[in-house]
């Protein structure tokens, strides 16, 4: 018998040992929820599973009688369009920002002290004065995300710019490139990948300043539906919505990642080799 | 006038004495071989040619004005590792030094001017013998094809002077050898100045025309940064590059011979 750390599991075993775990939980959650329905027919902590497909239906099949819209669609369009905006402005600053910070000793000089400790300052204590500033509509929740999520990548991207070799460096210039022309030839295609990792790592952090930025103020939103609901204790609504934004966060993570490596084959080659 | 003329030169870190009084001169289609013990500034010393670092003091001349202090477009550099782009195919890596060198702003040539680039970098990377590697990339390369790209790339906007620091170090003996084959072919057909650190003796004395050797005269046990490391040797390893080429061959006829058995 071989040493239990040399067993390696095949591929469908593997699938299948991925899947237990999610098995095992949904089962006590059912067993879990039984039991205490059956002691009390109106608990509201875990609902059963007919009162979620009824709950499903109430907000993602019927338009709200109120509106005439379907709320969960609503909801996912209106979080979606915050989010990737905030991430879309945050990832052109970031480049914006952190190339000339890992590439140009005068503007690293300058700035990287302010980045460092504008990075520190916590997002949700100057939530508040995003508010006033920007009012209560969609601009401060977009801005909320902005400033949360840019200083990371911000910083991420500096350290990339600076784990590019040197030599790269000295070798185009050496061809006659200037400091223009090195970083939109050289820089800018290295670090696209890694601005697309880049993002994918700082997403989880952006949908904590959505779902904040929403609990707090919107008239729609996955993060306003699940604190609105809070009220009248409805775990039929929250669990699905949870279980919704975890998806869709898994789903961004694994688009993005697709999307790296069909962009840049040069990037998974020769992380592979590395 | 000699290509480079180096009088009295001093090279400190600090009070780390790293070259001291250096006098040289090296005139155009040398190929001058470096060898020194580790640490005894020969990479320094390239790194003051190619513009990367400047000297403490003395006479430093190229084409007997001051070396530019950044580097430039008439030295090419070949690195150990690291020196093409990863994010580029072999044939684009070629392409990006007549882009960089020709399109200042976009770093990129369009339409026809495009077209002959390409033609060029193709007979570049036939004439080193990656012709058929064109649309790869770097990552799928070996070792020695890597620096065979690195030095197609430096030598595509024919440089004057072609620096070279341990470029073979990481290759194995036959392919090092078809390296030397190239680089003496290309040093041949270029009128090139090349100047090379090896950590290889034999290297040294069969490749090229001349064999520089650094390393410290004096030593000072209690001080080892006290004293920096002079031209100890200067031979003259062929004067005539016809002469010089014949003993390579034979020499390398021989080298493969030991290879074999
Ligand atoms: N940027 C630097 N700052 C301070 N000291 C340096 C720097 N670069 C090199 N040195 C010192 O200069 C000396 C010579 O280094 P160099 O890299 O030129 O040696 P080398 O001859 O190329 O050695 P090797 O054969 O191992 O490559 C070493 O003592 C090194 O510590
Ligand atoms: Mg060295």
């Amino acid at each position: 018998m071989k040493r239990f750390m040399n067993l390696k599991p095949s591929k469908v075993t593997a699938f299948f040992l991925g899947l237990l775990p999610f098995i095992i939980a949904g089962i006590f959650y059912i067993v879990a929820s039984d039991l205490r329905l059956a002691e009390n027919p109106n608990d509201k902590l875990l609902p059963s599973m007919a009162s979620f497909s009824e709950a499903i239906d109430r907000m993602a099949l019927t338009p709200s009688k109120r509106t005439g819209e379907i709320l969960f669609i609503e909801d996912t369009s209106a979080s979606l369009h915050r989010l990737g905006l905030g991430i879309l402005i945050s990832a052109v600053l970031a480049m914006l920002i952190g190339i000339p910070l890992g590439f140009i000793p005068f503007v690293r000089a300058g700035f990287s002290p302010f980045v460092a400790a504008f990075s520190m300052v916590p997002p949700m204590a100057i939530l508040p004065i995003l508010f006033i500033v920007f009012g209560m509509g969609e601009i401060a929740k977009v801005a909320l995300i902005v400033i949360g999520v840019t200083p990371l990548i911000v910083r991420d991207l500096q350290q990339r710019v600076s784990e590019i070799p040197a030599e790269q460096f000295i070798k185009a210039q050496t061809l006659g490139g200037s400091s223009w022309s090195i970083v939109i030839r050289v820089i800018l295609p290295q670090i696209f990948p890694r601005l697309l990792d880049s993002v994918r790592l700082t997403l989880g952090t952006a949908w904590i300043f959505l779902i904040s930025a929403e609990a707090i103020s919107a008239t729609e939103g996955l993060g306003y539906r699940i604190f609105l609901v809070r009220r009248y204790m409805s775990m039929d609504v929250i669990l699905p919505y949870v279980a919704w934004i975890t998806f869709l966060a898994f789903l961004f993570d694994y688009l993005l990642k697709k999307l790296t490596y069909k962009l840049f084959p040069w990037y998974s080659a020769g992380k592979e080799n590395a | 006038m000699s290509l480079i003329t180096i009088k009295n030169l001093w090279k400190e870190y600090g009070d780390n004495v790293v070259l001291e009084r250096l006098n040289l001169n090296i005139e155009e289609g040398e190929f001058c071989t470096l060898v020194g013990p580790s640490g005894c500034g020969k990479t320094t010393f390239l790194k003051m040619l190619l513009g990367q670092e400047t000297p403490t003091k003395g006479t430093f001349l190229l084409d007997g004005k001051p070396f530019p202090d950044e580097p430039s477009i008439e030295r090419g550099i070949v690195f150990q590792r690291y020196s093409v782009f990863e994010h580029l195919s072999v044939l684009g890596n070629v392409l990006l030094s007549m882009e960089l060198k020709e399109s200042k702003f976009f770093g990129r040539l369009f339409g026809k001017k495009r077209k002959e680039a390409k033609e060029k970098a193709m007979q570049m990377l036939e004439s080193v013998g990656l012709g058929d590697a064109a649309h790869k990339y770097p990552s799928e390369l070996s070792g020695g094809m890597q620096q065979r790209l690195s030095i197609a790339q430096s030598l595509v906007i024919k440089p004057k002077i072609l620096l070279l620091d341990e470029p073979f170090g990481a290759l194995d003996p036959g392919i090092r050898a078809d390296m030397h084959t190239l680089i003496l072919d290309l040093w041949k057909r270029n009128n090139l100045t090349v100047i090379m650190v090896t950590h290889d003796l034999h290297e040294s004395f069969y490749l090229g025309s001349r064999l520089l050797v650094f390393d410290k005269v004096r030593y000072d046990e209690q001080a080892p940064n006290a004293y920096g490391a002079r031209i100890t040797y200067d031979i003259p390893v062929g004067n005539e590059k016809g002469a010089i080429l014949t003993k390579v061959d034979k020499s390398r006829k021989k080298e493969t011979n030991n290879y074999d058995n």
